[in-house]
């Protein structure tokens, strides 16, 4: 994974859930089906409720032009639906960046790989809006509003790093030996 | 050193003497559960992973129950249950339960200690999040996605942090009418949809010790809604009966030592309980039914693995036995034997079920997830329009039972029972005077 990531931001509130992430009538797609995961991103935030006056996929589209989305605190919360942070990946979705990540998000986002999770202290959500520009610097730990040059501080993953370097929970398992090599 | 029951659990599993809160390990898994949602992707994972061939760890742990999208004419649904029974003959795996034949049996997290899969002391990983409810009989119990349930059905092991413990301890005698939903509502109203993120919850006290193992069950069950990673309460005489009725398996205690430590202690009288309601659209947005009484209603859903066992339509009934309801009201039971049970338990010489037909509540369905999370439009109870349902359920964010536009309000069967009479957010206590 290269160290930043750098796109136009999909700004939302606290508290967004996984049935407002992706709602649970599309929770028959499966998403280890190629077209079925496709699908999946075209639904990714379709659940939001109507004052979010922009989609996060335009109708009738498949990808979002927003790769990173700024969310304010539990970010992810409710279901263990994998749906969730691969609707979100599906759609283009490159990094979610919040003040906190429920915690079987944040575990799914490590063990597929799709998003990038990246907690802030700074209550970044608040400070821009949707189609603002933000650079994430992974290897730096610095999230930046790239038209006002502001950067704050990015939280360190602590264990799970070693997870997400080694490419999710297989990879990790195969380079400790635990299981066979592909 | 002194530990938790979680941290004791942990430290088994994992062949250690001790753990710590924030270490990662290596723990050995007892059961592995999985559903028709998240069924068919982790099969996914795991023929990706470890090839086609490949077979489970072991065949005696790995448990599938088909429950959330059962009993509709989508058909990406049926193809999905299709996908577990081949999976199931390719494996032969003995815990199936198969909606098409006599082994159907219900909700996942009804079903699991129903069949004798919940033992004290063991380490159960589900992919859902409510799998937490198991921690009422004492194991460690905790949803987890499909990329490491795929890694879990593969080598019986999974990676995971200990989490620290917050402890509750609720003291004394729960006053009438305040039941086992009313306590977790409280609970995840004080600290918040966020309060226990990573945490375990450990609930303790005379007043949870009084409570039957399916009470237990409803306040294990809503940790999640805490961002909880489980939630748990310490074996007794009463969950070592139901576990020996239910299976031979040897099994074993743990309790937490005196002196172990916690993040955080919070102490509860039972006494200053009362009848409280969540309202739409955060679990936490905890509010008593007497202070709502002017939320007008559309409709009553009395089910799920929240509030749709046996204890819960027996506090149902109690409350509509001889009246009348004046909104739709959906009797969902959990599983196959709770809708059993619906014909055979009686109060006053009259079933449960006849006691809900005689109130006018809508006939009940087949034993699913139903309405709970929604689910394909055709679904049995699901608010299809703007609906305002207060129901036993475990969420309410926007759209969860169906439409965007309707509305969920979170009571416990009481309540639920109680404001179908009136059409309008009703404090039991009214009727059970
Ligand atoms: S009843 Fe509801 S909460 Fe329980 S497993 Fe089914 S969908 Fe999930």
């Amino acid at each position: 994974m290269s160290n930043i990531i750098k796109g136009k931001a999909f700004v939302v509130g606290d508290n967004i859930d996984t049935d407002q992430i992706i709602p649970a009538q599309y929770l028959s797609l499966v998403p280890t089906i190629p077209e079925e995961y496709e699908k999946l991103g075209s639904y990714a935030l379709i659940g939001l409720p109507d004052e979010y006056t922009t989609p996060y996929v335009a109708d009738g589209g498949m990808k979002s032009e927003y790769s990173i989305i700024v969310g304010g605190k539990n970010f992810g919360c409710g279901s263990s639906r994998e749906h969730a942070p691969i609707s979100l990946g599906a759609a283009g979705c490159q990094a979610v960046i919040a003040n906190s990540f429920a915690r079987i998000f944040f575990r799914n986002c490590i063990a597929t790989g799709e998003v990038y999770p990246v907690e802030i202290e700074a209550e970044l959500n608040h400070e821009i809006k949707t189609g603002d520009e933000v650079e994430i610097d992974l290897a730096n730990k610095t999230v930046k509003i790239v038209a006002s040059g502001k950067s704050c501080a990015s939280k360190d993953l602590g264990a799970v790093k070693a997870v997400i370097e080694a490419g999710g929970i297989f990879d990790y398992a195969r380079n400790s030996g635990m299981i066979a090599k592909k | 050193m002194a530990m938790t029951i979680s941290e004791k659990i942990l430290a088994h599993a994992a062949g250690k003497d001790k753990v710590k809160p924030g270490e990662n390990i290596w723990v050995n898994a007892n059961v592995l559960m999985t559903h028709d949602v998240c069924g068919p992707g982790t099969i996914g994972v795991f023929k990706r992973e470890f090839g086609n061939d490949a077979k489970v760890w072991d065949k005696e742990g790995v448990v599938i129950i088909p429950d959330h999208y059962i009993f509709t004419e989508d058909k990406a649904c049926h193809r999905n249950v299709d996908t577990l029974r081949e999976f199931v003959k390719e494996q032969k795996l003995p815990y199936f339960y198969d909606p098409a034949d006599e082994t159907y049996s219900g909700v996942c997290h009804v079903t699991l200690p129903e069949k004798g899969h919940i033992r004290p002391g063991e380490v159960l990983f589900g992919t859902d999040s409510h799998t937490c409810t198991h921690g009422a009989l004492g194991m460690f119990a905790t949803g987890i996605g499909n990329t490491d349930a795929g890694f879990v059905m593969g080598t019986g092991k999974l990676l995971i942090k200990i989490p620290p413990t917050i402890k509750f301890i609720i003291n004394g005698i729960f006053p009438k009418g305040v039941i086992a939903k009313d306590v977790i509502l409280k609970i995840i109203g004080d600290i918040g949809v966020d309060g226990a993120t990573y945490c375990a919850m450990e609930f303790a006290g005379t007043a949870i010790e009084a409570l039957s193992v399916e009470e237990r069950m409803t306040i294990c069950n809503m940790a999640i809604e805490a961002g909880g990673k489980n939630g748990i309460i310490a074996p007794d005489a009463k969950t070592i009966e139901y576990v020996r009725s239910r299976t031979d398996k040897a099994f074993n205690c743990f309790f937490s030592d005196d002196d172990a430590d916690y993040q955080a202690v919070y102490e509860y009288k039972a006494e200053e309980f009362v009848p409280v309601v969540a309202l739409p659209f955060s679990p936490d947005n905890m509010k008593a039914v007497s202070a709502a009484s002017d939320v007008k209603l559309d409709r009553s859903y009395i089910g799920s693995c929240t509030g749709g066992k046996l204890t819960d339509f027996v506090f149902a009934a109690e409350l509509l036995k001889g009246r009348k309801v004046s909104i739709d009201t959906y009797i969902v039971p959990s599983t196959v034997e709770v809708a059993d049970a619906l014909n055979k338990v009686s109060i006053d010489g009259k079933t449960l079920a006849e006691i809900f037909v005689e109130a006018g509540c809508i006939e009940p369905s087949l034993p699913s997830c139903a309405a709970c999370l929604g689910g394909p439009v055709d679904t049995f109870g699901r608010c299809n329009n703007g609906e305002v349902c207060v129901s036993t359920t475990n969420r309410n964010f926007p759209g969860r039972m169906g439409s965007k536009d309707s509305k969920t309000i979170l009571a416990s069967p009481y309540t639920a029972a109680a404001s179908a009479i009136t059409g309008c957010l009703t404090d039991p206590r009214e009727y059970l005077k």
